[in-house]
């Protein structure tokens, strides 16, 4: 009995012990990618590459769920400013959430899940097929060739996207509340003009999105080159990369609101 | 210049509490083609990645045209490793490249020549493998064959003074065997390189190697020339070239009593 309850204990210490290490080398790959980056800015085009793979082919989902998220606060909005009379007001609802929150958040976690997992899935199979240790015995650092670009291409995108995504957004609020059920357009846009500030709103709604990409990214890459070279390993750290970034986003996104709008 | 590309003595390499290698001596002379022949895990593959630099020996030393691997930082063994060329076993071609663009790479990578010039190398190394006409295929289009000569190709891009090949043979059909053998030998030749080949396929082996090194359980147990090999009366060299189900190696994984097991012990 004594013996289980130390075993136990024990393997708790023991996982204790391997996340926080892992997370130490995890660290430490960030700064080896920082460190690494000049290669990626010398040479432009291999960061465009990647804007284009991890932004521009994650453009489709993140404008329609923008559309869809916009139309859905348009129609639970004016379901409850109605009851007070304010449904001039559905404007500010509707751009409020999506620049300060939805924005950044849901596009995020839509990234995480189309660009992020690819990302990792790519590098995993990237160290399976021995392409990291062939580049690495062509004398071609991986980490300045392969996984330095995809940072900040991703990073990039991400502020783009999620703002991207709060366009739509609006558009969708503006279609469901004014074409649909007939808010002055009047009201809408220029209590909404009113209300969005740009430097407490917009600006700190771009900064999170900036901090989420950075998160993201850093963990699908390292996700991926950390990941055992084998179909079960890759497979399960795509897994990872989608849980673990969805709660960093989350996590990160309740830190970030509590410095930046404490008392707006 | 020492005539000999790469020195081994007395290399010892651990991995975590097992002894992979030991006592190992070899010598590859400039413009020989090697094989390090021995069943699957017994150390050949390591012995390979210590030559490349992937792993530092644990004890003994390793030359590579007179730079000891052990010492080297990683700025050298950079350096070093523009004059070494590796084809890993299944190729490992950037699957998002072209074929052209897998051969260009180094070249794009470590030089500044004008893409014209690039264009030019890289069909001549592709000529040299017979797949000029593959150039803007993508490696999924090629069969495996194939995919080791665009790997070779790749590989003697910046004409190396040294190739390392990792099981080349592997899973080729009778034909590729043949094509890759022939390539590996008249490559060395004309481009006067040095070949180590890590592989079990002996019989396609002996026939374009120079110079043979058996591995098993991480010692070296035999060498000596192809006709050498083949002649030899050592019990695991021979059951190795011929093939033989028993002898040195066993065919069972040690495993308790046959009869215990089923349950029929007395």
């Amino acid at each position: 009995m004594m013996q289980a309850l130390i075993g136990y204990i024990r393997g708790i210490g023991r996982r204790t012990v391997d996340r926080v290490w892992r997370m130490g080398v995890a660290a430490r790959f960030f700064l080896l990618v920082l460190l690494h980056s000049g290669t990626s800015f010398r040479r432009f085009h291999l960061i465009i590459r990647e804007i284009f793979t991890a932004g521009v082919l994650s453009l489709i989902i993140i404008l329609v769920s923008g559309l869809f998220v916009g139309m859905v606060l348009g129609l639970q909005g004016y379901e409850t400013l109605q009851t007070y009379g304010a449904e001039e007001s559905l404007g500010v609802l509707v751009s409020l959430s999506l620049v300060r929150e939805l924005g950044p958040v849901v596009a995020a976690l839509l990234f995480a899940s189309r660009a992020g997992s690819a990302i990792t899935a790519e590098i995993g199979l990237m160290k399976a097929t021995e392409q990291i240790a062939a580049m690495e015995m062509m004398a071609v650092d991986p980490i300045a060739r392969v996984v330095a670009p995809r940072f900040w291409g991703a990073v990039i995108s991400m502020p783009l996207l999620a703002a991207l995504f709060s366009a739509m957004g609006v558009l969708g609020g503006y279609l469901v509340g004014v074409v649909l059920i007939g808010v002055d357009a009047g009201s809408f846009w220029s209590q909404m003009q009113a209300a969005v500030d740009f430097k407490e709103d917009i600006i700190n709604g771009v900064i999170k999105s900036v901090v989420f990409g950075i998160a993201v990214t850093i963990i699908a890459l390292f996700e991926g080159y950390d990941a055992p070279p084998t179909a079960e390993g890759v497979s399960r750290a795509t897994t990872r990369t989608v849980v673990t970034s969805s709660l960093a986003i989350l996590g990160l996104d309740f830190i970030l609101t509590a410095f930046m709008f404490r008392g707006v | 210049m020492s005539d000999n590309l790469i020195e081994i003595r007395d290399l010892s390499f651990t991995y975590g509490q097992r002894l992979v290698l030991k006592g190992i001596n070899l010598t590859a002379r400039r413009g020989q083609v090697i094989a390090i022949m021995g069943n699957s895990g017994c150390g050949k593959t390591t012995l390979l990645r210590l030559i490349g630099g992937a792993m530092k020996p644990t004890s003994g030393s390793l030359k590579v045209d007179g730079i000891e691997m052990g010492r080297i930082d990683q700025d050298a063994l950079y350096q070093l490793r523009r004059r070494m060329g590796m084809l890993f076993q299944f190729g490992a071609l950037f699957t998002d490249m072209s074929v052209f663009d897998n051969v260009a790479f180094q070249l794009r990578e470590h030089t500044d020549l004008p893409e014209s010039m690039i264009r030019d190398l890289v069909f001549m190394k592709l000529n040299a493998v017979g797949l000029r006409g593959a150039h803007d295929l993508m490696p999924s289009e090629l069969s495996g064959g194939m995919s080791r000569r665009v790997a070779l190709a790749r590989s003697i891009a910046l004409d190396p003074m040294l190739i390392l090949y990792d099981e080349p043979f592997a899973g080729l059909d009778p034909i590729s065997l043949g094509v890759t053998g022939n390539l590996i030998r008249r490559l060395t030749d004309t481009l006067g390189m040095t070949s180590i080949v890590v592989t079990h396929d002996v019989q396609e082996s002996l026939k374009m190697v120079d110079y043979v090194y058996f591995v098993s359980e991480g010692v070296i147990e035999a060498e000596g020339t192809p006709a050498e090999i083949k002649a030899s009366q050592l019990p695991y060299v021979h059951q190795f070239v011929h093939g033989e189900e028993n002898g040195p190696v066993p065919f069972h994984y040690p495993a308790p009593d046959y009869a215990a097991d089923l349950g029929l012990a007395a």
